[in-house]
């Protein structure tokens, strides 16, 4: 996550305290364009308030729950960042159904929230499928993220959560990811002959199912 | 059943396995409605996604709306005026108050109770009402934006919300004479559609359902938002969790409401009713899950951005689909009759279920 979101947008990302030099960076995100081209005033960047250090919003996380779940699992933990004060952890695909069940029975996240994914096209895994669970006795939530390449499955974690079951047929649907050992992985919202997958990024929304709206709606397009 | 019977709420259809006329399998088929609010999303800027969330669950707009703008300035690290939350929350309660009372007429019609429908709508009229006086839109309201509010309380709003408090509370024991002690009522609902604590919970179901069922989880509470943290008031729990408990938690909620409308009329603080966003959002890359208690449940936004305009993805996790899923646990054992009874308990929006 923190990786990618860091190439298209550089001022952003987290410098840590830049010593107070006469050069501010040249695009500040509020874009203050007057500040340092100006020969005019030599005396406003020594100003302390000038140039504000970037927000840190990312964050590695290192707490006694992220320690915990190290010694257990060790290399299956990817990564463990905080992202705006919310707690994110990356880990391995492969061990995500005993993961899922080291959190809800030993760490008391009994509730999964929420199971989504997110399609990042230009990565070599372009999948990541988010898991959002809650635990009542903590009154926590965490973010479990697991990557997947195209074709590549995604373990089921209806046996865990049986509120997932809706949840990964809908990822099923929309982006075309394969969650094994699902008991019955078939498409949701969309109708079963639907070709494509609205929401992986190269979908386009003016090619979609052209065949299936002429078909069934006898119109050219749907657009 | 459906997609098209009038008890469905919407276009549900319901697959049923019968054993005479008792149910013994079930199967939704959901998908309608689907408008692809989620792609729709990718391809516009934030403001402009806005008015979309009210068109999910159409009948609670105000609250999708409000988890929406807040998720979003999460995400911008900023915070809406204290006046702004103060509003928010005021119309926000009066949406719950409104959503509730369609529940309940509708509910109530299907279980073959005609009367309660229009004394129900008699009130959600009134809330309707003070809607469209403060943002002129009665359903689909927009009442708010990224960073506070667009529009100003106008003049007489707290007189208005006063006056319909002050009526509400005889209206609710109205409803309940009709109901609460009605045999027929009684017995169409109780030890109907029971859900246990544990099945609530695997299930992921939020709002009064879990509640009803035992377990005391507000997100009003456990991580207030808005101006939550200021007024007092109580989560009315169930204990057996069937339909019937599930109609005296909804009940005692609409009591909460009221009380809360009437602690925040009474200080709304001055001070400007937008905070320090731009004309144009660009939030810094990262992501964000915020969720909030809408009448229905727990409603979340997860949203991705890349640092553009646009936001790279926004997810929404709808309470009715989620509770929708434990339709099946709930309707097993039962009459074909009940199955209506059980859609209505578990007050979903096809809208909001589709997407």
């Amino acid at each position: 996550m923190a990786d990618e979101s860091k190439e298209p947008k550089p001022p952003h990302v987290p410098t840590g305290d830049k010593p107070a030099s006469s050069t501010p960076p040249v695009s500040t995100p509020s874009g203050k364009p007057a500040d340092a081209s100006e020969p005019a005033a030599p005396r406003k960047p020594p100003a302390p308030a000038a140039p504000k250090p970037p927000v840190v919003l990312q964050t590695p996380l290192d707490n006694e729950f992220v320690t915990r779940f190290r010694a257990k699992f060790g290399a299956a933990l990817l990564q463990a960042m905080e992202d705006r004060k919310q707690a994110i952890l990356v880990v391995e695909r492969a061990r995500l159904m005993e993961i899922a069940l080291h959190l809800r029975d030993d760490e008391k996240f009994d509730m999964l929230s929420d199971l989504t994914a997110v399609d990042w096209p230009k990565r070599d895994k372009r999948f990541e499928v988010v898991l959002n669970v809650y635990s009542f006795a903590k009154n926590e939530r965490l973010r479990v993220k697991v990557l997947a390449a195209d074709a590549e499955e995604v373990p089921s974690v209806v046996g865990v959560w049986p509120t997932a079951n809706w949840q990964e047929r809908e990822v099923f649907d929309m982006f075309g990811i394969v969650f094994s050992g699902h008991p019955d992985l078939k498409r949701i919202l969309l109708p079963d002959e639907w070709q494509g997958y609205p929401l992986r990024k190269d979908y386009d929304i003016l090619q979609q199912d052209a065949a299936w709206v002429r078909e069934n709606l006898g119109i050219e397009s749907g657009q | 059943m459906g997609p098209q019977h009038p008890s469905t709420h919407g276009v549900l259809r319901v697959k049923l396995k019968l054993d005479g006329e008792r149910v013994i399998g079930s199967e939704c088929i959901i998908g309608y409605l689907h408008r692809g609010v989620e792609k729709i999303a990718e391809n516009r800027t934030y403001q402009q996604f806005a008015p979309y969330v009210d068109r999910m669950d159409y009948v609670a707009a105000v609250s999708s709306g409000l988890g929406y703008c807040e998720a979003v300035e999460k995400l911008l690290v900023v915070e809406a005026p204290p006046r702004a939350r103060v509003i928010r929350t005021i119309l926000t309660e009066l949406q719950r108050i409104a959503s509730h009372l369609l529940w309940l007429g509708t509910h109530a019609l299907d279980i073959g109770a005609l009367t309660p429908l229009f004394y129900c709508f008699r009130e959600r009229e009134e809330i309707l009402k003070i809607f469209e006086k403060y943002c002129g839109a009665r359903l689909t309201t927009h009442a708010f934006r990224i960073g506070g509010l667009q529009y100003e309380a106008y003049d007489t709003l707290e007189k208005d919300v006063e006056r319909f408090c002050k009526d509400f509370e005889s209206r609710i024991v109205e409803y309940e004479t009709l109901l609460t002690q009605n045999r027929i009522w009684i017995g169409r609902t109780k030890g109907v559609g029971i859900l246990t604590a544990a099945d609530a919970i695997a299930f992921g179901v939020t709002g009064p359902v879990l509640r009803a069922s035992g377990v005391k989880w507000d997100i009003r509470k456990a991580m207030p938002y808005a101006a939550y943290d200021q007024y007092k008031f109580e989560i009315p729990v169930g204990t057996t969790g069937d339909t019937y408990d599930r109609y005296l938690v909804r009940m005692e909620e609409m009591r909460q409401s009221r009380l809360i409308c009437l602690q925040a009329i009474e200080n709304i603080p001055s001070g400007p009713i937008m905070g320090k966003v731009g004309k144009v959002l660009k939030p810094p890359p990262g992501e964000v899950y915020h969720a909030i208690e809408a009448p229905k449940g727990e409603i979340g936004y997860y949203i991705v951005s890349d640092g553009t305009v646009q936001p790279y993805r926004v997810h929404i996790r709808p309470p009715s689909f989620i509770n929708l899923q434990a339709f099946d646990r709930m309707v097993r054992g039962h009459l074909v009759a009940d199955v209506v009874a059980i859609i209505g308990t578990i007050d979903i929006v096809l809208g909001e279920v589709d997407r």
